[in-house]
């Protein structure tokens, strides 16, 4: 416990001495908001990476494979292809047409007013409801890794709120990106060395290993001992909605993952289209070997650990913290704990960053002020006030949900509004002439009230909970759910598209935005006129 | 007068405008061509394959459990290609948009004698 502190402290430190340097080096608006654009190919690609797997993916999807082994792993894999969306269709032509945020390329041949206003509004939707998920987990698996140390979910929740608020308003987007970039780079060499210590374990043989998955012991509830083959695909995705509710996250992460706003304005931060696409492929490089090793985490877990013995200590979040117990002992314990916990740093920055830009940019220069700054700076501090608000409502309703609140549906919703709203309006703006304005506010308003309806209806909010069921963890409507799935990916995103398509072919054409389409199409595949890195 | 390499985002006092230029350039029309000629096909490759796994998994579960590689079974190593593959298709796409890139530079180039040849 006493070890976990000080490498708490220690990441914590460091951190903050990122800032201070980066605090003397965010005066101006486009190092506050892109770090100059002179983060290079590799840089970004790992602070892609680091903005990228939450803690989530690092607690959650090695203790979905613990506890339910292939389908756990079958989860991990949409995580990966959907770069393949980033790499092939966004990261260029979205360097090449904007400034700070998604809207900019949205503004540029449209109405800019009532699109900035939709796509801000989407922008700061997913990313507080992404945050405000991060921050729950945050909060009550900081609580549980410093346990004894009177450290409560509300002190927790503060502890990281603050921190993330001091990062983004003194450091900007500089000591984000570094804090992403650190917080990469620790997870990856605390995953290799976990399943180094994994493989060990079973001699190096992947033999042996597999042999161990197939003959996973665990008791259920009732009590009676199960022998489960770890590999067999059903253990959490079961009949009749099982597949479906598959293949509808998949539809999310796979079109989602291009619509994350605080994933695409990291892009801005490169020097050019050509860098922004070499960033890719490093994030690709690290999220698929990430991935992949999320088989040893689970499947070592669940093999070494044991289901029972986890279910007991902490729950399923805690899998790969108490594989690195029992593997390497309590400084490990330690080590592990604290990569959890800059990754729940790391991630919560990027989106407070985002949200704050998005609204200094898209909502108070171009909408309020039309424009143009009155006051040299002005966009600035709005966003450092915006970080702040938007922090500090975060660390509210993670306080007032507390500790055990069902929030896993946050995510799911923040990547469905992001497939469904956000991705479809970028893909009609850079490749359809003929799309305009109206079919742009359709699109972000289909996508947006679909996903939130959808889920505010699905078994995520909508179930009947067993009288066992403790009353935070409750369900918020005891009542069977109207729609069966839990991604609600599968129809929200073809209602985006349709809104989107609909809006536009029943609406006059803007002419003068169709001539302007030629202008993107130039700028967006050749990147003449793009944002210049600002030199020394 | 605008700098070649960073003409002015809006020359629009000229009747045809740089940017309406360069769409008719033929390495621009190249360019497009290029990038639609990988960038489509690829992004069917890759959605169609995605998606074969969890509906492989959830509707033909018993083929999927057939183990062929000591305890590992189908759907285990179909999961694995998913990863092999993503990569496979980052690497082919890098290749192909060095020829993009160079396309990209003959836009330049062309835009570089419109420009000094004062329309």
């Amino acid at each position: 416990m006493t070890t976990t502190l000080v490498l708490f402290l220690a990441f914590i430190a460091i951190t903050l001495g990122i800032t201070a340097w980066a605090a003397k080096r965010s005066g101006s608006t486009a190092s506050y908001f892109a770090a100059n654009r002179r983060i290079s190919a590799w840089q970004n690609g790992v602070a892609v990476a680091g903005d990228y797997m939450s803690a989530a993916s690092f607690l959650g999807i090695a203790g979905l494979i613990a506890f339910f082994g292939y389908d756990g792993f079958m989860y991990s894999v949409g995580w990966l292809v959907a770069y393949l969306t980033v790499l092939l269709i966004v990261a260029e032509p979205l360097r090449n047409t904007g400034k700070y945020t998604m809207a900019d390329v949205l503004a540029y041949r449209l109405h800019p007013r009532p699109v900035r206003a939709m796509a801000s509004l989407s922008t700061i939707t997913v990313s507080t409801f992404y945050m405000i998920a991060q921050m729950v987990g945050a909060g009550a698996l900081v609580a549980l890794l410093l346990k004894g140390s009177g450290i409560s979910f509300t002190t927790a929740v503060v502890g990281v709120g603050l921190l993330m608020i001091v990062y983004v308003v003194f450091g900007g987007m500089i000591a984000t990106t570094w804090v992403q970039i650190i917080k990469a780079i620790l997870l990856i060499t605390g995953t290799i060395l976990l399943s180094f210590l994994v493989m060990a374990h079973f001699g190096f043989s992947f033999g042996a290993f597999f042999s161990a998955v197939t003959q996973v012991h665990y008791h259920l509830p009732d009590g009676t001992e199960v022998v489960k083959d770890f590999l067999t695909p059903g253990l959490r995705y079961k009949p009749p909605y099982g597949a479906l509710d598959l293949i509808s996250l998949g539809m999310a992460l796979i079109f989602g993952t291009a619509g994350l706003p605080h994933i695409l304005v990291r892009f801005y931060t490169v020097p050019d289209a050509k860098t922004a696409r070499f960033s890719v492929v490093w994030a690709m490089a690290l999220i698929g070997g990430f991935y992949i090793m999320t088989t040893f985490l689970g499947f070592g877990a669940a093999t070494i650990v044991g289901r029972d013995y986890i279910a007991k200590n902490g729950g399923n979040n805690m899998s790969a913290p108490l594989l690195a117990n029992a593997l390497g002992g309590s400084i490990f314990f330690a080590f592990i704990s604290a990569i959890a916990f800059a990754t729940i740093l790391a991630v919560v920055a990027g989106l407070t960053i985002t949200a704050s830009t998005s609204f200094a940019h898209d909502v108070w220069t171009n909408i309020i002020r039309h424009g143009q700054e009155h006051n040299p700076g002005e966009e600035r501090r709005v966003a450092r006030i915006a970080a702040f608000v938007v922090g500090a409502i975060s660390i509210a309703i993670a306080i007032v949900l507390g500790p055990t609140a069902n929030v896993a549906f946050l995510v799911a919703l923040a990547f469905a509004v992001a497939a469904s709203a956000n991705l479809p309006v970028i893909l009609f703006s850079i490749f359809w002439r003929r799309f305009n304005t109206t079919g742009a506010v359709m699109g972000l308003v289909a996508g947006l009230l679909a996903s939130i309806v959808l889920i505010f209806i699905g078994p995520s909010i909508m179930t009947v909970d067993a009288p066992t069921v403790a009353p935070a963890a409750r369900h918020m409507i005891q009542h069977a759910p109207i729609f069966p799935l839990e991604n609600p990916g599968m129809l929200s995103i073809p209602i985006g598209f349709i809104g989107a398509i609909l809006g536009t072919l029943l609406s006059k054409r803007d002419l003068a935005g169709e001539e302007k389409f030629v202008e993107l199409q130039v700028r967006a595949n050749t990147g003449l006129g793009a944002e210049k890195a600002v030199a020394h | 007068m605008p700098a070649p390499s960073n003409p002015d985002p809006r020359p629009a006092r000229q009747e045809i405008s740089v940017w309406d230029r360069v769409a008719r350039m033929d390495d621009f029309k190249k360019l497009l061509a290029a990038r639609k000629a990988f960038v489509i096909p690829a992004t069917i490759f890759f959605v169609v394959y995605y998606f074969a796994l969890p509906i492989s998994v959830g509707y033909f579960p018993a083929l999927m459990q057939r183990k062929i590689w000591g305890p590992v079974n189908i759907a285990y190593l179909f999961a694995l290609s998913q990863f092999l593959v993503a990569w496979l298709i980052a690497y082919l796409y890098v290749r192909a948009a060095r020829r993009f890139d160079a396309y990209g530079e003959a836009v330049s180039k062309d835009l570089e004698h419109i420009v000094a040849e004062g329309n």
